[in-house]
């Protein structure tokens, strides 16, 4: 089912996407509703759905992690390989932020961080190449990134 | 430099950011002055940004995903900013991502449905500027997106 919006239920989230920590006073004033009406607004787009979670936005370098890497992981012996056990075990690598069941040339995309690229290599090889299943494995490092709005 | 209280503070948002800071503060086992010190210093110091909702594209109407990786034609030093300035020009990218390996730029694409997005990849994006190359991954599922840092 499709969530109708508005739009200024798109200003909302707009809003909402860039800063979650905003009162509905000051998401209110923002989009020109009162407090109580921009509150109700903020409720029926997390119980809608459109509204996921919310994300705490750290500065990884910051932080001492120095790189990150998305991977193209092909599975090598397919039909064999449970994907549920992939998926588990793979998800509860902590350097592993994304997991991704794509079509294409690779089956999963994964996103990694590191501290620098000694460290990539000890995930990848002691933690990415030990799974089951896995075949052949494309690192691209990330050497930027921009979250851009959307089509709202 | 972060102590381990720090961490279990920022551990502890990343689970639920919109956690309360008396219970931010129980869970590290300071008391809650001591605990606003340390998140306003974290926040002075950059380490924390924000907090940003996540929209669930999907349940918009945008029903497919598409991660686009491009090679790009680099005999143009101006390829990748050329590049770049004209992917933010379409509004189905929520994504760009710069590279050092076989790709050069990954775009994430969202679409209404298949006919949309031949339509977005007809219209906006072959026709981007210095494009060598394009691979294509529809996204099927996500298994884990909440792309913590582990502190």
């Amino acid at each position: 089912m499709t969530v109708e919006l508005d739009e200024t239920d798109r200003a909302l989230l707009r809003a909402l996407s860039q800063n979650a920590a905003q009162t509905a006073s000051q998401l209110g004033r923002a989009v020109g509703l009162s407090q109580p009406a921009a509150w109700r607004r903020v409720q029926r787009l997390w119980a809608s759905g459109a509204l996921a979670g919310r994300r705490l936005d750290l500065d990884p370098e910051k932080l001492g992690f120095g790189v990150t890497v998305f991977l193209g992981v092909k599975l090598a012996a397919r039909g064999r390989v449970s994907l549920e056990d992939f998926e588990r075990i793979v998800g509860a690598i902590p350097e592993v932020q994304r997991v991704e069941h794509v079509l294409g040339l690779y089956d999963y995309r994964l996103r990694v961080v590191a501290r620098d690229l000694a460290d990539f290599e000890r995930v990848l090889r002691r933690r990415i190449m030990a799974l089951p299943g896995v075949g052949s494995v494309e690192a691209n490092v990330m050497l930027s990134e921009e979250r851009l709005p959307g089509p709202l | 430099m972060l102590d381990d209280i720090d961490r279990r503070l920022l551990r502890r948002m990343q689970d639920d950011p919109g956690r309360a800071v008396p219970e931010l503060a129980e869970h590290a086992g300071i008391n809650v002055r001591q605990a606003m010190r340390r998140l306003d210093r974290l926040r002075e110091a950059g380490i924390i940004r924000g907090v940003r909702g996540v929209i669930d594209w999907r349940a918009l109407g945008w029903e497919v995903a598409v991660s686009l990786r491009f090679t790009l034609d680099k005999t143009d030093p101006r390829a990748f900013d050329a590049f770049i300035a004209a992917a933010r020009e379409v509004p189905e990218v929520i994504e760009i991502q710069t590279f050092l390996g076989r790709v050069d730029v990954r775009l994430n694409v969202i679409a209404r449905d298949m006919a949309d997005y031949q339509r977005i990849y007809r219209d906006r994006i072959v026709t981007l500027p210095h494009i060598a190359d394009i691979e294509a991954l529809m996204h099927v599922a996500t298994v884990k997106a909440e792309e913590w840092l582990p502190v």
